[in-house]
């Protein structure tokens, strides 16, 4: 089965039929990653419930974000979203001076049709609070999304005078900014790689600080860190003129490898030891290989990080069997597709099938007749395949965890195994069945 | 064509909330944790997507091992513009195929409610074509919260069942020979449920009386028309079934209980009352040396509430908060079963406010009705108790002010669906809970040797001044302080540099702090 191959990758769309969360729970990275934000999410009581449900702990660190609960009440006519808005931001503002104000939007302010993005300009003159309008609803898109309709709407920001020193006339290339939210220690960790190409980093979007914010002007060069940012590079092509690397995203060794050749050659830079660089990188990753080579896989699909992972396993020798993925942006991803279909052909495996928009029930079935060694997937999911027989991995981890660069691949080997590897657990307890239904 | 009327709909969502956290869901909670509570019951959500939410924690806090019998017809962009069409209805006939439920139950969310879509006529068109029943839960999302709209949605079941079986002539009325009775409000996600439906079991059996139903909880739709045969109905939670008993009680001159078994006094109250019913019905039967037994020997918690251990309970302050059903309960057995002072108790449940107030008029001096954690958080603050008893909320307050605090209502975090036998209900969960409040207090002789030697922490106090700077402290005195155990350490710093501040004295001595010691213990 491993050595058949077709001749082009196949993409499917299901019925959307599939679990994934809110775009909303951006704020849970986004808030921590940029220090002075405030998220407050204008919805109903299902969206805070979500929050608090899904971001667990974190909730009680008393977070930089919260909910506008929207709710009915016999009040009179005369109040309206602005006077309201601008209580609720007085009130923020006072609590706690953020250098700026994210209102997210969601489903329930499309359908009023709130118009968010008339009153923050307004109010933030009043105000004196820079406000930024992210419309992150479950009605148009899916977990990860959410920062990239952030990030879209933070782009507009980016001509704002700060006080970053811009050394544009030091650099033997045009300025080069990168976009994608990551911890401070990647955001390092990938800089400094470039560095070593004589790539220097003009910026990155989003910056730790708002204020830090770099200032994005006509003719730079931007690349992408996380395959999920469609709206964020076609804000920066158009609304900033700048020209987008379209790249392979730093995943895995190679995913990285391919990511800083592809901005070398786009600012003209000859990059150097990125061969051995690579190979060292692999050498590192071979305990972990020896034990997941030729076991399979299988993505349900739930935060767009699926296409680099799948990339990436298969060059780690792993058979990927479906690609489940809420939303394909074929142009956006095309580098790493194309990556993929190399991979796929380097490694003389089958194409995995990509199933855009998928449905989960459907993909049980899939699941059920494949038996693949792994699935990854949801939590809602997750529990009742544990039961079945059937190991899996919690895909939100992957969102959660450190895995740019040359240095974090080990990490995302390490989500992977640590399911495959209950070498401790007596084959009593571990081959059998827990579930309690028999499915017709 | 939805665009109608939004100005009038805006009319409604004018009034907004900043808000951080949440004691009680939204209502399409409610409703989904009585629909999967059933078997063979399927929920599809009309719900954008990510609102699924529900999945994850069934599977992940009750460690389901099935699917969860959840799905969503996904409320997208196009369902903006053009409406659901034939989405909901195809969704709920492919449910029906793939599945084979007895019943779908169609659930709106905030979302799809403000679309005004015409649901019921969704339900009504699937309905022809599927095997399954279909219906369209019945709650206003603006309107109630999870509780409440769990409560609604089961009694909206039953009606439907028993209607039903009306009709076709199918309902058994015929009571059981001998005493028999229905559990109303055992379901998915509750408190320590699943230990309480068994310690019931265990204790109707030590009482002869069979259970003919626990509903919703793994219960078949197809058996509801078996409801009547019970001789009466129980109604463990204030929170859920009560509309249920009460219809019955209405249709069927079924006579009810909402007593909480919980804690001896109130399990006994509980035996009594099922006595009373009993021989109203003609039973005689007399339950005074079950009581007694079980109350005397059996469980361990009445001899505790006489040992010595607890004795040093006695006057201790601790302050309650959580669900109405538990934080009545829980206050009532501290004060009248273990003699601690309960400063203040408390439910988010506003809607059950004149039933809490009620209940604990005599028992405790102030009621706290609120939402709002914050405040909760500034009541305790204030009250500085010894111990709270609350939800993860409180726990986490607990930690910041460094108070001990036990978990005894919802909402809670996965350890509060433990393993083991954990019960709330009857002699065992008296055993349970006594252990609980217990642990939550420092013990007993530990205290006093804390108290004598100034506590097992010898590392220096570090100084968060956070109190007031405009006093300074003599080395003398901030060793005394550091002597005092840290879990009260705050409270006399502050004690005393509120005395000293009466007394317009910057440098606190040694003497001063006696002095204030002093002046408090007098009052």
């Amino acid at each position: 089965m491993s050595n058949v191959t077709t001749e082009k990758l196949t993409f499917e769309c299901e019925t959307g039929n599939y679990h994934t969360f809110c775009p909303i729970s951006c704020v849970a990275w986004l808030y921590q990653k940029i220090e002075d934000s405030f998220f407050l999410v204008i919805g109903t009581k299902t969206c805070g419930y979500f929050l608090q449900n899904a971001l667990g702990v974190m909730i009680f660190a008393e977070p930089r974000y919260a909910m506008a609960e929207l709710e009915e009440g016999d009040i009179s006519a005369q109040l309206n979203d602005y006077l309201e808005l601008k209580r609720l931001c007085l009130q923020i503002k006072r609590d706690r001076n953020p250098s700026v104000i994210f209102w997210i939007g969601t489903c329930t302010t499309e359908i009023i049709k709130m118009d968010l993005e008339g009153i923050a300009p307004k109010l933030e003159i009043e105000i004196g609070i820079p406000i930024v309008v992210a419309r992150a609803n479950g009605l148009d898109y899916a977990f990860t999304q959410g920062e990239d309709t952030v990030l879209a709407s933070l782009t507009q920001r980016t001509n704002i005078k700060n006080n970053l020193n811009t050394n544009i006339e030091n650099s033997f290339h045009k300025p080069l900014v990168l976009f994608g939210s990551l911890p401070e220690s990647v955001v390092n960790q990938l800089t400094s790689e470039l560095h070593k190409q004589n790539v220097s980093v003009y910026g990155w979007l989003p910056a730790k600080r708002y204020s830090e914010l770099p200032i994005i002007e006509e003719g730079f060069f931007v690349c992408g860190v996380n395959p999920f940012l469609t709206r964020t590079a076609t804000t920066l092509m158009r609304k900033k003129k700048c020209t987008l690397i379209n790249s392979p995203f730093p995943i895995g060794p190679d995913g990285t490898r391919a990511w800083i050749e592809k901005i070398c050659f786009s600012l003209g830079i000859k990059p150097f030891g990125l061969e051995e660089r690579e190979r060292k990188a692999w050498s590192n990753l071979e305990t972990y290989l020896s034990q997941i080579k030729g076991k399979s896989i299988f993505f349900m699909g739930d935060n767009l990080l699926e296409i680099c992972l799948a990339r990436f396993l298969i060059r780690c020798g792993m058979i990927v069997y479906e690609i489940g993925i809420p939303y394909m942006d074929k142009r956006y991803q095309a580098a790493e597709l194309n990556l993929l279909e190399k991979t796929c052909l380097e490694m003389n495996v089958m194409f995995p099938k990509i199933v855009e928009k998928p449905d989960n029930y459907n993909q049980i079935d899939r699941i059920h007749d494949l038996c693949p060694d792994l699935v990854i997937t949801g939590m809602a999911n997750a529990n009742p395949l544990e039961a079945r027989g059937i190991n899996t991995k919690w895909s939100v981890e992957f969102t959660f965890s450190q895995i740019h660069g040359f240095v974090n691949a080990s990490t995302i080997l390490e989500l992977i195994l640590k399911p495959l590897t209950r070498k401790f657990m007596p084959e009593s307890i571990k081959t059998n069945q827990y579930n309690t239904t028999q499915k017709s | 064509m939805y665009n109608l009327n939004y100005s009038k709909l805006k009319k409604n969502f004018l009034f907004m909330k900043l808000a951080y956290w949440m004691y009680s869901g939204p209502a399409h909670i409610g409703t989904l944790r009585i629909a999967s509570s059933f078997k063979k019951v399927h929920a599809i959500m009309h719900a954008p997507l990510g609102d699924d939410y529900y999945n994850v924690m069934r599977s992940m806090l009750e460690r389901r091992r099935d699917f969860t019998p959840v799905t969503a017809s996904v409320v997208d962009r196009h369902v903006l513009a053009q409406g659901s069409k034939e989405k909901v209805i195809n969704n709920i006939i492919r449910k029906d195929i793939e599945e084979k439920p007895d019943l779908v139950i169609l659930t709106p969310t905030c979302t799809s409610s403000i679309l005004q879509e015409d649901l019921q006529n969704f339900v009504n068109r699937a309905s022809l074509e599927t095997k399954a029943d279909v219906l369209l839960a019945d709650v206003n999302h603006y309107r109630v919260n999870e509780m409440q709209s769990a409560d609604r949605t089961l009694e909206q079941i039953v009606i439907f069942y028993i209607n039903k079986n009306k009709k076709q002539n199918t309902i058994n009325r015929e009571k059981t020979t001998y005493p028999s009775v229905n559990i109303i409000g055992s379901f998915n996600l509750s408190f320590h449920n699943q230990h309480n439906i068994a310690e019931l079991k265990r204790l109707f059996k030590d009482l002869n009386i069979t259970i003919n139903l626990i509903i919703p909880e793994n219960a078949s739709i197809t058996d509801l028309k078996l409801l009547p045969k019970a001789w009466f109905n129980i109604v463990p939670y204030k929170e859920i079934g009560l509309l249920t008993a009460v219809f019955l009680e209405k249709e069927f001159d079924m006579p009810y209980i909402d007593i909480t078994p919980m804690g001896i006094v109130e399990t006994s109250r509980f035996i009594k009352k099922i006595e009373k019913i009993l021989r109203i019905k003609n039973f005689e039967v007399n339950f005074d040396n079950y009581i007694e037994k079980q109350t005397r020997f059996i469980s361990q918690s009445a001899w505790f509430s006489r040992s010595i251990d607890c004795q040093n309970l006695i006057g201790k302050k601790a302050v309650v908060f959580g669900d109405a059903t538990h934080a009545v309960a829980i206050t009532k057995i501290l004060v009248r079963e273990m003699g601690v002072n309960v400063l203040w108790a408390g439910t988010y449940c506003k809607y059950n406010q004149i039933w809490f107030r009620k209940e604990l008029e005599n028992i405790c001096n102030e009621i706290l009705i609120t939402e709002d954690y914050n405040l909760v958080a500034k009541y305790i603050t204030k009250s500085e108790p010894a111990a709270i008893f609350g939800t993860q909320m409180e726990r986490h307050i607990g930690k910041r002010l460094n108070i001990p605090c036990g978990v005894i209502s919802a909402p809670v975090h996965i350890q509060n669906f433990p393993l083991s036998y954990r019960p709330f209900f009857g002699y065992e969960g008296a055993n349970q809970i006594a252990d609980l409040i217990y642990n939550s207090f420092t013990l007993g002789m530990e205290d006093h040797l804390l108290e004598i030697f100034g506590g097992h922490d010898t590392k220096e106090i570090n100084t968060i001044n956070n109190f007031n700077n405009s006093l300074s402290w003599t080395p003398e005195a901030e060793e005394e302080l550091a002597r005092i155990p840290r879990f009260v350490r705050d409270k006399i710093r502050r004690n005393t540099e509120n005395f000293a501040k009466q007394k317009n004295i910057t440098t606190i001595t040694l003497e001063i702090m006696y002095e204030a010691k002093e002046l408090v213990t007098k009052k």
